[in-house]
C-alpha cells in the first residue's frame, strides 16, 4: 500500500521530538480523525535551524511529518512556505488516495509553525 | 493472529476438493453417471454441515458465503412477507453485509430498528423488546461480533421473536468451531455460515433456513437448491467447506479451550506489561479467539504496520473497514470517542497459535507501542 520511502520515513522517523525553545509551533488535525501533528521550527536569520515534529496517526501521517523536517531544515522561510501537501507526498514517491487528503497534513504544520513566529516576533 | 479475516485451508480439506476439479468435476443437474457422482458428493457435503449443527441436510443452502447468506436471509424474508409487514429489527453492530443490505431495504420502503448495546456490546434486551411492532417481521442478530468478539444472548432473542410472531436470523460466521451449535436447542429461523473462516476456501458458505420457514430466491435461474438459490453448485468448494465443517464441529472443545487460554494470556499479559491498554468488549461473553485492545494516544494501523514488520498479522477494526478510515462502527456503539477507538487493534487467534508466539506478539506490542507514544504529541506519559 505505501511506497518504500513512506515506509522508510514511517519506520524510522527523522527528527523525532519536541524543541523547548521553539521560536513557532504548529499543531493540526484532531486525534478525533485519527491524525494529529504538532512541527516546532528553531529560526535563526530567516533561516530554519531546527525542525522537530510529535505525531499522532496512521503510517502517511507520521511519514509525511518526517519528511517535511528533512525538506524544510536549512531553508529560508519564505522557501519553506512554498511546500506544499502535493510536494510532501511527491518527495515521499507518491501517498495512497485515500491519504492524500486527511494523512498529508505535514505542510499545513509547518505553515502554522512559520504563522506562530512571526506572530511572535511582530510583538 | 488475524483469523477472523480470514484462515489457512487445511491440508486434509484441500486433498478432500482436489479430485473435484480433476476427474469428478460433474455437474450435479446433469442426469449422466459424471453428473450423478456429483449430485450424490454434493449432499453428502450438507448432510455432513447439517450434522455439525444438528440440523436436518434439507435445512441448508449452499451459497457464495456469509455475505450472500446475510443478503439472502433479510431480503428473503423482506420480499416473502412485505404484506404482513415492512418493519425489520436488526443490531447497530452488525457486520456491514447485515447493515448494508438493511440500509438497502430502507430504499426500497422497509423500515429498520439499529438497536443499541451496552458498553461491552451485548444488545439490550428491552430496547429490542421495545422497538417490536405489529408490522415488524425479522430480528437480525449476530451470533458473535467479528470486531469485538461479544456473544450476544441469542437464545433470548429467539424467544422473543418466538412470542411475537417475528422471524430470526443470526449471522454465525464467526461461531462455527468455536462456540457448539445445536439447532435443536436454539430457535433460530435462518442463520447464515461461512467456510474461509473455518480453515475452508473462499466463495463458499450456507444458510441454515428451518423447515417450514419460506423465503424468496434473490438469484433466479435454473432452481438450485430447491430454487432458493439457482446457480451451478460450486462443488470443490462445497466439498472443502463441508470437510472444514466437520473438522471444526469435531474438534471444537480442544481448538476452543486452547484458544481461550491463549486469548487470556493475551489480554492479561498486555495489561500488566503495557500502561493504559484495554480490553475492548466483554471478558467473559466472548468467542475464545478474539481479543480487541485498545492501546491510548496512538493510532492503530500505525501499530498494525508496525506489527506486520515483525511478521505478525493483525488488524484495526475488520479487514474490511481497512480502506476506509472511519472510526469502526462497532467501537463507536460501545460508546467509544472516535480519539480513542482509533488505537484498537484486534487480534483474532487460530487453532495453531502457540503460547510461544502470543508471548511475541507481547514483546513485539511493548516494544511498538514505546515507540508510537514517543513520537505522538498527546502521549501524557
Amino acid at each position: 500500500m505505501y511506497s518504500k520511502k513512506v515506509m522508510d520515513h514511517f519506520t524510522t522517523p527523522r527528527n523525532v521530538g519536541e524543541i523547548e525553545d521553539a521560536d513557532g509551533i504548529g499543531e493540526v488535525g484532531n486525534p478525533s480523525c485519527g491524525d494529529m501533528m504538532t512541527i516546532y521550527i528553531k529560526v535563526n536569520d530567516g533561516i530554519l535551524e531546527d525542525v522537530k515534529f510529535k505525531t499522532f496517526g496512521c503510517g502517511a501521517a507520521i511519514a509525511t511529518s518526517s519528511m517535511i523536517t528533512e525538506m524544510a531544515k536549512g531553508k529560508t522561510i519564505e522557501e519553506a512556505r512554498k511546500i506544499t501537501r502535493d510536494d510532501v507526498a511527491n518527495e515521499l514517491e507518491g501517498l495512497p488516495a485515500v491519504k492524500m487528503h486527511c494523512s498529508n497534513l505535514a505542510a499545513d504544520a509547518l505553515n502554522s509553525a512559520i504563522d506562530d513566529y512571526i506572530k511572535k516576533n511582530k510583538d | 493472529m488475524d483469523h477472523a479475516a480470514t484462515t489457512d485451508v487445511d491440508p486434509d480439506v484441500i486433498d478432500a476438493m482436489l479430485p473435484y476439479f480433476r476427474h469428478y468435476y460433474g455437474n450435479p443437474s446433469s442426469l449422466h453417471s459424471f453428473g450423478a457422482k456429483a449430485a450424490q458428493d454434493l449432499e453428502d457435503s450438507r448432510l455432513k454441515v447439517a450434522k455439525g449443527i444438528n440440523a436436518r441436510p434439507e435445512e441448508i443452502i449452499f451459497t457464495s458465503g456469509g455475505t450472500e447468506s446475510d443478503n439472502l436471509a433479510i431480503k428473503g424474508i423482506a420480499y416473502k412477507n412485505s404484506r404482513q409487514g415492512k418493519h425489520i429489527i436488526t443490531s447497530k453492530i452488525e457486520h456491514p453485509a447485515v447493515l448494508n443490505t438493511c440500509r438497502f431495504l430502507e430504499k426500497k420502503g422497509f423500515e429498520v430498528t439499529y438497536v443499541p448495546v451496552d458498553n461491552s456490546g451485548i444488545v439490550n434486551i428491552e430496547d429490542l423488546k421495545d422497538s417490536i411492532r405489529t408490522d415488524t417481521i425479522l430480528i437480525s442478530i449476530m451470533h458473535a461480533n467479528n470486531e469485538i468478539g461479544t456473544l450476544q444472548p441469542i437464545d433470548e432473542i429467539s424467544k422473543i421473536a418466538k412470542t411475537n410472531e417475528v422471524y430470526f436470523h443470526t449471522d454465525a460466521v464467526q461461531t462455527v468451531g468455536k462456540i457448539p451449535i445445536d439447532m435443536e436447542k436454539i430457535d433460530v429461523d435462518l442463520m447464515s455460515l461461512s467456510s474461509h473462516k473455518i480453515h475452508g476456501p473462499k466463495g463458499v458458505g450456507a444458510l441454515y433456513i428451518k423447515k417450514g420457514v419460506s423465503i424468496e430466491p434473490i438469484l433466479h435461474g435454473g432452481e438450485h437448491e430447491r430454487g432458493i438459490r439457482s446457480g451451478t453448485e460450486n462443488i470443490a468448494g462445497i466439498i472443502g467447506f463441508a470437510k472444514a465443517f466437520e473438522l471444526a464441529t469435531s474438534n471444537l472443545e480442544n481448538n476452543s479451550k486452547k484458544m481461550l487460554k491463549l486469548r487470556n494470556h493475551l489480554i492479561e499479559s498486555v495489561k500488566k506489561r503495557i500502561p493504559e491498554s484495554y480490553l475492548n468488549g466483554h471478558q467473559t461473553k466472548c468467542l475464545p479467539n478474539i481479543a480487541n485492545l485498545r492501546f491510548s494516544f496512538i493510532e492503530g494501523e500505525s501499530i498494525v504496520l508496525m506489527l506486520d514488520m515483525k511478521g505478525i498479522a493483525a488488524s484495526t477494526g475488520s479487514a474490511c473497514s481497512s480502506k476506509n478510515l472511519k472510526a469502526s462502527h462497532v467501537l463507536e456503539s460501545i460508546g467509544l470517542q472516535p480519539e480513542v477507538s482509533h488505537g484498537s487493534i484486534r487480534f483474532s487467534l487460530g487453532k495453531d497459535n502457540t503460547l510461544e508466539e502470543v508471548d511475541y506478539v507481547v514483546d513485539s506490542l511493548e516494544t511498538i507501542i514505546k515507540k508510537l507514544r514517543e513520537m505522538s504529541p498527546i502521549a501524557k506519559m
